[in-house]
């Protein structure tokens, strides 16, 4: 301590200061970070002859590597080793192997089972119907003109955060004694249509667990929308024309044209739903943090990795979900390594 | 006819039966009949009035959004900004937490970037023994889901990567801060960004940088100088995508991140505030309007390119 301002400044902690001070870091990180690459290029780019491109190649590739190395790779190889032994809490010196007794725990354990059959019924329910309604949207607005306020509305929760989603929805299945005015929208809803007692809708299980699939194709049916709305232009005019020139029109040019040309990406949007509501935590964890009959695989990894701290429990439902989604991700990145080929 | 009519010869065509353009749009005014249009109208309205509801409610007074739905605002308006002042200049409030999410996301998406996209210039101009094995082996990672790196990569910011005893890596030193989160998110991006830069970068024309060499540029000019400048469309569409995708995001925030209020980003201290504001809707709701605010405006600015980046992303852990 050299000067007397110094200490004072960095004890001052109003919220003013302190935000500046993270903004600043964040500045001189993103400079520095340009900066370094800028150094590292300049001299880097002395090196002449033969080793020219060798050098370029490690400084082009090596931290992308050593990046996937330490973050990807080694993790997910150790979450695996873990998931094979008794550990109970993080840096746990003693642990043993015991070959799959989680797994097996996995699949005997009651709770367990119950957040497996949710994830389950949330793996069927959620895609088929963000795709139902996504499709829908598309097909209806692909004829229609003054598409864009239509498009954006529907488009709009994809940009809405898990846990925005879970707030706005909280307005939605509020629960108030229905002596009381209501403050939830569904509650006064079926009251309105003569229903006097609603029940509490985010404790009552089974009901629950659909109420937060709602929320989940909210966000994602836009997404469905605009990729399916893609597909269905991409149809040439010509197969639309001649169709229709045979007499086929309405239900049947979906049935038997647009739906068949569109199906690999139907495919595609159906895994990719899939693929996020396999790993969707937030919902569940924001509202509802898996009580009352609600819990899914994903929370429930979190909740014993991070809180309970049975981490060799908790690896093993990570493979389980990693296994799950193996074929889905496979299935995707060939169908979308397809369609790059193609063009 | 104007010229624009596709030249197709076709039999039926003279008996009155329409052709090219105008029997596309033929088809087209068939099916924006009334029932199509009240359907679009209706999932438009369905998608809209949840959000709807919050935005009103974040603006009504106290007493009226905590006892009464926000549709009697129509009835009984009411006007206040008061939950919003509550919200962000209340302590524990929510001003920090938005200066966090930007401190956390604008690094998490400008450093992927650059290290994304010189990993993709060097498998796709620097090809050497192997380049095509680790550009494999780098979309395939694609399939490691978050999930599996959590525990693991928690230990090795606590205390350094080790095997069988020995550190091999000392801790990087950043636990519980910032570092850590923007760490870790550009981790987590880099099967993606590099994926996705890749098809462009590769794509980009031979003689362009076959120019740029015979002109004396070695390999490292020729990034900066001409593949960096042309890889812009496709850095855009990832750089909205990681952007919505870090400020959304929960999970690493969660696991990573301080539980110290002032240090958290928007989602993870308004997940904390469900609970501690249950019993208080008034500030709900404009807290979490401020939550999402600036997703919409990023969205709503940059629609298009967002839509591209979502379906190349769509394979992201």
């Amino acid at each position: 301590m050299f000067t007397s301002s110094a200490p004072a400044l960095l004890t001052d902690s109003s919220p003013v200061s302190q935000a500046a001070s993270t903004l600043l870091g964040v500045v001189v990180v993103v400079v520095g970070f340009v900066a370094l690459l800028g150094v590292v290029f300049l001299v880097a780019g002395r090196v002449t002859g033969r080793l020219q491109k060798p050098v370029a190649v490690v400084i082009c590739l090596g931290p992308a590597l050593f990046l996937l190395l330490l973050g990807l790779i080694i993790p997910a190889v150790v979450t695996f080793n873990n998931s094979l032994k008794n550990q109970q809490f993080l840096g746990q010196l003693l642990t043993k192997y015991v070959g799959l007794k989680n797994y097996a725990f996995a699949f005997t354990d009651p709770y367990t089972l119950g957040s497996l059959f949710r994830t389950l019924l949330w793996l069927v329910i959620v895609p088929t119907l963000t795709v139902a309604v996504g499709l829908s949207a598309a097909l209806l607005l692909n004829r229609m003109k003054h598409t864009a306020v239509p498009k954006t509305l529907i488009f709009l929760p994809t940009a809405i955060s898990f846990v925005g989603a879970s707030v706005i929805w909280s307005y939605v299945y509020n629960y108030v004694t229905p002596t009381q005015p209501q403050t939830g929208l569904l509650s006064a809803i079926v009251m309105k249509l003569g229903w006097s007692n609603p029940p509490n809708w985010l404790i009552s299980s089974p009901v629950n667990t659909f109420l937060l699939m709602v929320i989940m194709i909210w966000i994602q049916a836009g997404f469905a929308m605009v990729v399916l709305g893609a597909a269905l232009k991409a149809i040439p005019d010509e197969i639309i024309e001649s169709a229709r020139l045979e007499g086929a029109d309405g239900w049947r040019l979906f049935r038997s044209i647009e739906i068949p040309m569109i199906r690999n990406t139907v495919v595609v949007v159906l895994t990719t739903v899939m693929i996020t509501t396999l790993k969707v935590f937030d919902i569940v964890f924001t509202i509802t943090n898996g009580n009352y009959d609600t819990d899914v695989l994903a929370r429930q990894m979190y909740a014993d990795m991070f809180v309970t701290s049975q981490v060799s429990r908790g690896s093993a439902l990570a493979v389980i979900i990693f296994i799950v989604v193996l074929p889905l991700m496979f299935y995707n990145i060939r169908q979308l390594r397809r369609e790059r080929s193609e063009r | 006819m104007t010229s624009a009519t596709p030249p197709v010869l076709d039999p039926v065509a003279s008996d009155g039966k329409l052709r090219g353009r105008e029997a596309t749009s033929a088809v087209r005014r068939a099916f924006s009949s009334p029932v199509a249009s009240a359907v679009v109208v209706v999932i438009s309205v369905l998608w809209t009035v949840p959000t709807l509801g919050l935005f009103i409610n974040s603006f009504r007074s106290k007493e009226d959004a905590a006892t009464t739905g926000w549709w009697e605002f129509f009835v009984h308006p009411s006007f206040s900004l008061a939950g919003y002042k509550q919200v962000l200049t209340g302590s524990g409030g929510l001003a920090l937490p938005l200066v966090n999410s930007l401190a956390i996301t604008i690094p998490a998406t400008i450093i992927p970037i650059f290290i994304a996209s010189m990993a993709a210039y060097s498998l796709a101009w620097l090809r050497f023994r192997g380049s095509d094995a680790i550009f494999f082996l780098i979309f395939a990672l694609q399939i490691i889901p978050l999930q599996m790196a959590l525990v693991p990569l928690q230990q090795y910011y606590v205390k350094g990567l080790q095997i069988g005893g020995v550190t091999v890596l000392p801790s990087p030193g950043v636990n519980g801060t910032l570092a850590q989160i923007w760490l870790t998110h550009t981790m987590f991006s880099l099967p993606l960004a590099i994926f996705l830069l890749h098809n462009f970068i590769a794509q980009i024309p031979v003689s362009l940088i076959e120019a740029a060499r015979v002109d004396g540029a070695n390999a490292l000019r020729i990034f900066r100088s001409i593949v960096l400048p042309l890889s812009m469309p496709a850095i855009a569409s990832f750089g909205i995508f990681q952007f919505l995708w870090v400020w959304n995001d929960l999970l690493v925030a969660k696991t990573f991140g301080s539980t110290d209020p002032s240090q958290q980003p928007v989602t993870a201290r308004m997940q904390s505030l469900t609970g501690s504001y249950g019993a208080h809707l008034e500030l709900l709701a404009p807290a979490g309007f401020i939550t999402i605010v600036i997703p919409l405006i990023v969205f709503l600015a940059l629609q298009r390119y967002f839509a591209s980046g979502l379906l190349a992303g769509s394979v992201k852990g």
